[in-house]
């Protein structure tokens, strides 16, 4: 292990290209942290494959790893045979809300339903950030944005909840104040098995801060900061008063067969009877 | 890796089979060393992915019938990254929704083998019935400038020997490679006769040696490494130079990548483009035609010959990259040059753009998969008459 962490170990000689104050710098460096802290002193271990967007350029090409940037929504097919077939590798997948539980939400569900052996870690920034602030599936009921200048009128749909139900084995939601819990249940995810979802809400104060009103980055981080509760305290809360708050903290963590598991478990058997 | 079993198939041997021609594509891919499918159930694609699912895990292979069809073509494309040859196979519907990710394919130039079994259409149209309405949506399917390779066999002789060919020209080209075949090739059953298995070329890719730092956009073709080798390879199908970092609007690194990509294909149309040809420099009457339209052709162009009408054929087992120079030399001897297929005329185009010299002669039909008869074609010849 290299005696510091710097995460310039772990990137090619280039600079992260995101506006002035987003969180995706911490998602970024709070991964490689999680990294290092496990022991990994590169990333020859890992293979990333993410889609189009702001958080999907996190490991492409900044991280000096094998990285797969796919299409918009199309990270998850590539990350499923990848896995299958480097079954040794720690696949990660980088994505948007946009990305993974918009235009790719079909892939997402059967991933987690066929337990496929791999993490997603989706930026949630509550908007598509990259096209400019449109209004996306994450995006705060009467949120304003670019393509709902009058607020919105559709409900966020809770990429979380909707993991777990689809039958994932690991789920997180934290956000970029929570920084320490964030690295935590990354190096958690990385040792588990099977479909690891974390979600990260994070601000995008260009695409999205600025327009439902918030001054600077700091107003957006005290939001994440008050307006978060624990899975717990939303357990005994009632649906309407925990709408609108972010709920974060663990959300599942189950052991069942994986797809790698099940794959391999199947080609050893018809290989056997020939 | 423990997927790349080398082992031989057990089924496949030097004899000869009577074969339904999806099964002769089954078999073909997995001679040629495909051990990766994915694929999502449609007609008349489906015994495609029912015999891969089938023989795959046999020779130590994966299968995987995925989501949709976006999602198996982007499962086929990762594996192709893993160094397995991986192959999906489909019809007109999922051809459409394919399409996004085989330009993912070509400007990332990333080898893969996509077979359209094409069926009627637009739309959901004839599911079980054959046409051949795919010709441009093979070559100009998904947006942006590439060069498309694409084959098209007319036997099931040929489905076994053109599959393994479509492999071939993917490694070694490491691009994209289509089967366009139809319903008619797919369902028929024939005799196929297979060479001894160390007779048939099987290419494989071209691999870095550790010092190598340029994976993409070289004319004669960049070494592919696999994720997973430590070759740090960024792999992205946003505009990027020869080492994988992107650069999203340098007109210049753009036009440099499109050229080395494409040039990859147009420089070499003459091994690329096989045609098959009867009397093109010695007749009246010319026919281009390809897959399962070309079987009624022969015929035609024998009743025509038994009076003493000389008639050419240009059959061609590669539709794209359009094989000019023999369509030129046929346009050369035959005042009229007729183009039959089971579309409203896409091939025809092509055709008279190459032979502006002789008059050129649409012959269609389209809906319920109804073929071109032999009689019809005569016709057609004889009105020259
Ligand atoms: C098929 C397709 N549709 C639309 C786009 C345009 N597009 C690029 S990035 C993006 C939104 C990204 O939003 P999100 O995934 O939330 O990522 P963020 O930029 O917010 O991190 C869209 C819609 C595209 N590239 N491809
Ligand atoms: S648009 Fe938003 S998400 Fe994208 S880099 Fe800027 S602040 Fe970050
Ligand atoms: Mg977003």
């Amino acid at each position: 292990m290299a005696e510091t962490f710097s995460s310039r170990n772990y990137m090619r000689d280039l600079r992260l290209p995101f506006c002035p104050g987003c969180g995706l710098y911490a998602l970024s460096d709070t991964f490689l942290r999680a990294v290092y802290e496990l022991g990994y002193k590169d990333l020859s271990n890992f293979i990333f494959t993410s889609g189009i967007g702001c958080t999907s350029w996190i490991p492409s090409p900044y991280f000096k790893a094998d990285s797969v940037h796919t299409l918009h929504g199309r990270s998850i097919p590539p990350a499923t045979s990848i896995k299958l077939l480097k079954p040794n590798f720690h696949v990660v997948v980088f994505g948007g809300d946009g990305d993974i539980v918009g235009i790719g939400l079909s892939h997402f569900i059967h991933a987690a339903r066929r337990n496929t052996d791999i993490l997603v870690i989706m930026g949630n920034n509550m908007v598509y950030g990259m096209t400019g602030g449109q209004v996306a599936p994450t995006t705060p009921y009467k949120a304003p944005t670019t393509t709902t200048p009058y607020g919105s009128f559709e409900h966020p749909l809770d990429a979380a909840k909707l993991a777990v139900a689809a039958g994932a084995a690991y789920v997180a939601r934290w956000t970029t104040v929570h920084i320490n819990e964030l690295k935590e249940s990354i190096k958690k995810a990385i040792q588990l098995q099977g479909f690891r979802f974390i979600e990260v809400v994070t601000q995008c104060p260009t695409a999205f801060g600025r327009r439902v009103g918030f001054k600077d980055v700091g107003e957006m981080l005290k939001w994440f900061k008050e307006n978060s509760i624990t899975v717990k305290q939303a357990e005994g809360m009632r649906e309407e008063d925990s709408e609108g708050k972010i709920v974060v903290g663990e959300f599942i963590e189950m052991r069942r067969p994986t797809l790698v598991e099940n794959v391999y478990a199947l080609l050893k058997e018809v290989q056997k009877s020939g | 890796m423990p997927i790349r079993n080398e082992k031989r198939c057990h089924k496949v041997s030097s004899k000869t089979f009577f074969w339904q021609g999806n099964e002769a594509c089954v078999e073909a891919a997995i001679v040629a060393g495909c051990r990766f499918f994915a694929g999502y159930p449609i007609s008349p694609a489906n015994e495609i992915s029912e015999y891969m699912a089938v023989r795959l895990p046999k020779v130590g292979g994966i299968f995987m019938q995925m989501e949709d069809e976006i999602a198996s073509i982007g499962a086929v494309m990762g594996a192709s990254w893993c160094g397995v040859k991986a192959m999906t196979a489909t019809s007109g519907p999922g051809f459409s929704l394919m399409q996004e990710t085989i330009g993912w394919g070509f400007m990332t130039e990333t080898p893969c083998v996509v077979v359209d079994v094409q069926r009627v259409g637009p739309g959901t149209g004839q599911a079980t019935k054959a046409a051949q309405g795919d010709v441009m949506q093979a070559r100009w399917g998904t947006h942006g400038d590439y060069s498309a390779i694409v084959l098209s066999p007319n036997s099931v002789q040929e489905m076994f020997e053109l599959t393994i060919r479509a492999f071939n020209l993917a490694e070694k080209y490491r691009t994209p490679v289509m089967v366009l075949t139809d319903e008619i090739i797919a369902h028929l059953r024939e005799q196929v006769a297979i060479p001894p298995l160390e007779k048939i070329e099987i290419i494989n890719r071209r691999k870095p040696n550790a010092e190598d730092k340029i994976f993409f956009g070289l004319e004669n073709v960049a070494p592919m490494p696999s994720v997973g080798e430590g070759f740090n390879v960024a792999v992205t199908a946003s505009t990027h130079d020869e080492y994988g970092v992107r650069f999203t609007a340098d007109p210049k690194v753009h036009r440099r990548m499109l050229e080395a990509i494409n040039n990859k294909i147009k420089k070499n149309v003459n091994e690329i483009a096989e045609v098959e040809t009867h009397n093109v420099d010695n007749c009246k009457v010319g026919i281009v035609s390809f897959g399962c339209t070309s079987r009624a052709v022969y015929e035609a162009v024998e009743a025509a010959e038994a009076k003493r009408i000389k008639t050419g054929h240009v059959r061609l087992k590669t539709i794209w990259p359009f094989p000019e120079k023999q369509i030129r030399l046929l346009a050369e001897s035959a005042e009229r040059i007729i183009v039959p297929e089971m579309n409203l005329g896409q091939l025809y185009y092509e055709v008279k753009r190459v032979a502006c010299s002789s008059e050129v002669v649409p012959l269609n039909r389209i809906g319920g998969g109804e073929m071109i008869t032999p009689e019809e074609i005569l016709a057609e010849i004889l009105k020259g008459e």
